[in-house]
């Protein structure tokens, strides 16, 4: 059977969609829970920062002519509850620091602002915030700037884009063996409907039956139509072989019996031996006809194998019964011996007809007054028919090539053949997982044409 | 032997009854079934032809009938169709033999030979020639107390012979009803088998003799 073109799979193709988008959607989870907590987290920091801000300026107050500020004990407290975070600060007023570190610039512009830069070598979070403090002299605008270290928190929003890696990873697996198990079953049906048409013989095309589902119904209906017609084409094949068989010999019978009465008749040795070429010739071409069209079947039957088991010994006897009066008509003995009595499984009818040809040949190429042995025996897993003659054996060349079509030896002039007899043994022969060999006999003249066969 | 042929290509029946009666058997062609019904009805045939396509039916389901008749007359299946094409064997069916068209009538008479011998054959098939008893079924010769088996080419030739004692046969003609058409024989070979059927014929009162540029011819005394 040869197997069909491929382009592409069902399964592949809806694994690697299943497969993409599971992973689009992971990738984009993981990026969207990456930047959440990474805003998150920023902005909760930003509130602590902008409360404890708002707390120190309030405390700022005018006392003694001078600029007076409070470190509240709240908006550290605040500040601590992010984690280990060290917090800078810096108070300015118009004339300058008031208080804190020297080197915390405050962020240009109005309003609370936020930044975000490095400060001491370190990755900062910045506030700035003022406050119009009321004076008798009119609003001084105080400004108060906080940097607050990220390592905590870069901590904990590192742990969160981990946790989203996982569980970006663990949704892509789960979808994955999802995606398996749905490719699977939805390639179900097509496998069912596969293996339930690879079981079937060869003759077997009655139509698929099992429910499949919907969207199958079509293929199956059409693989049902198709096996309709096939059937249908394979019976007129079968009807036109053995049709042709009967509107070519039919006809030829007559002309062969006519000639013969005419021989009978006919005195004149001339006219005698025309007849006689006649006959021959009539002989050659419906042996010819014969052959072919056995040859057709054969080749049509070995497509279509129904296996049965078949009992050698007995198809042996049976052959070489239907084959007695042949080989009689020029007394050759067929002698059968049953070495042993192994069965093969097979069509009987081919099998027999292998054996008929190379029987046939045998009783042909043999002398008058000789013996043909049928020897069935049974070696290693394997039954041989081996059929020896005494005959003219094969030409100098040996036997090769003489199963091929046509093919007949060159030393059988004035044999009547049609180079199909060893073509069909060996085509049964193979179709059965056997062979066919050839040889001369080592001692003696003629041939020794063996058939094999497994043993069942 | 009286036959029953049943075919229904009327060419090659007429010529098969013709050919038949050239070796002096007696035969009834019958064209379609219920003919042959009839006649197999009426007569008793010593062997019947049957061809397996016919017009009104499958030859078939003659034989299948004629075996439910539980009657005794052999059948020879004559087909057209491959022995492979038919899935079915007529033999299974019940026929004796069959054989292929178109046929050597000289391989009929062998496979009608080798069915009336296996179904025990008739007393008809004896035929006396001075102290010689001729069994042309077994292919046996009986002078006196001496029988001798016959192989098949000199059952064949002492047939034609038996068949019109003191007739003269050419050897030529002789050749043709002894080898098949493709065989290259010589008329030495005639020579061997009138030989070996004098030696079996010594001490008789038939014998087969010489005529000079003509042929032989068998002579009982």
């Amino acid at each position: 059977m040869s197997a069909a073109p491929v382009q592409g799979s069902i399964r592949r193709r809806l694994l690697v969609q299943l497969l993409g988008g599971a992973m689009l959607l992971a990738v984009a989870l993981f990026i969207i829970v990456q930047s959440l907590a990474r805003q998150l987290a920023q902005d909760s920091q930003d509130n602590i920062l902008t409360a404890a801000a708002s707390a120190m300026l309030d405390t700022v107050a005018m006392q003694d002519g001078a600029l007076q500020v409070d470190l509240p004990y709240a908006a550290f407290s605040m500040l601590s509850s992010l984690g280990n975070e060290r917090v800078f600060y810096a108070v300015h007023a118009p004339s300058g620091l008031v208080t804190g570190y020297q080197d915390l610039v405050p962020i240009a512009g109005t309003g609370t602002r936020f930044d975000t830069r490095a400060f001491r070598g370190e990755d900062m979070r910045l506030i700035t915030a003022t406050r119009m403090l009321a004076l008798e002299q009119g609003p001084l605008p105080v400004t108060v700037t906080l940097a607050q270290t990220r390592d905590g928190l870069s901590r904990t929003v590192d742990q969160i884009v981990a946790m989203a890696a996982a569980l970006g990873t663990g949704f892509f697996l789960s979808v994955a063996v999802l995606a398996g198990l749905a490719a699977r079953t939805s390639i179900g049906p097509i496998l069912r409907l596969t293996e339930s048409v690879e079981r079937r013989g060869p003759q077997d095309l009655r139509p698929v039956t099992a429910p499949v589902p919907a969207e199958m119904a079509p293929l199956v209906g059409a693989l049902n139509t198709f096996m309709d017609r096939l059937k249908i084409s394979l019976q007129r094949s079968e009807e036109f072989i053995a049709d042709a068989a009967h509107r070519v010999r039919t006809p030829l019978a007559t002309v062969r019996t006519q000639a013969e009465i005419t021989l009978r008749r006919v005195e004149k040795e001339e006219n005698r031996a025309s007849v006689r070429e006649m006959i021959r010739a009539i002989d050659e071409s419906s042996r010819a006809a014969g052959q072919l069209l056995d040859h057709a079947m054969v080749t049509f039957r070995t497509d279509h194998l129904e296996p049965e088991t078949i009992d050698l010994g007995a198809l042996c006897e049976d052959t070489v019964e239907r084959l007695r009066p042949m080989a009689d008509l020029r007394d050759i003995d067929l002698r059968v011996t049953l070495c042993a009595r192994p069965t093969t499984s097979g069509d009987r009818i081919l099998v027999q007809s292998a054996l008929r040809n190379v029987l046939d040949n045998a009783i042909k190429y043999s002398q008058p007054e000789s013996e043909v042995d049928v020897t069935l025996r049974a070696r290693s897993g394997m039954a041989a028919l081996e059929v020896r003659d005494r005959g003219i054996g094969f030409p100098a060349g040996g036997p090769e090539g003489l199963t091929g079509r046509f093919v007949r030896g060159a030393n059988v002039e004035g044999v009547v053949g049609s180079g199909l007899g060893l073509t069909i043994a060996e085509e049964v022969a193979r179709a059965h997982g056997g062979h066919l060999s050839a040889q001369n006999n080592e001692e003696g003249p003629g041939a020794c044409v063996t058939l094999c066969f497994p043993s069942a | 032997m009286r036959f029953l042929l049943i075919e229904d290509n009327d060419n090659l029946a007429r010529a098969a009854v013709d050919r038949l009666s050239l070796d002096g058997h007696v035969v009834d062609h019958a064209g379609s079934l219920s003919e042959a019904q009839d006649f197999a009805a009426t007569t008793d045939y010593d062997l019947i032809l049957l061809d397996i396509m016919l017009p009104d039916g499958d030859g078939r389901s003659f034989l299948k009938a004629h075996r439910e008749r539980r009657a005794e007359t052999p059948v020879i299946v004559t087909t057209a169709r491959s022995e492979v094409s038919d899935r079915v064997s007529v033999l299974d069916l019940g026929a004796d033999d069959y054989i292929t068209k178109p046929f050597d009538f000289s391989e009929l008479e062998a496979r009608c030979r080798a069915v009336l011998r296996r179904r025990g054959g008739a007393a008809s098939n004896l035929k006396q020639l001075g102290d010689v008893e001729f069994d042309s079924l077994s292919g046996t010769l009986r002078i006196g107390d001496n029988s001798i088996r016959l192989r098949n080419r000199e059952l064949r030739l002492f047939e034609v012979f038996a068949s019109s004692p003191d007739q003269i046969f050419s050897k030529a003609k002789l050749l043709d009803r002894l080898f098949s058409y493709d065989e290259e024989a010589t008329e030495n070979a005639i020579e061997v088998y009138v030989g070996r059927l004098r030696r079996h014929l010594q001490g008789s009162r038939a014998a087969i003799v010489t005529v000079r540029g003509l042929g032989y011819r068998l002579t009982v005394t």
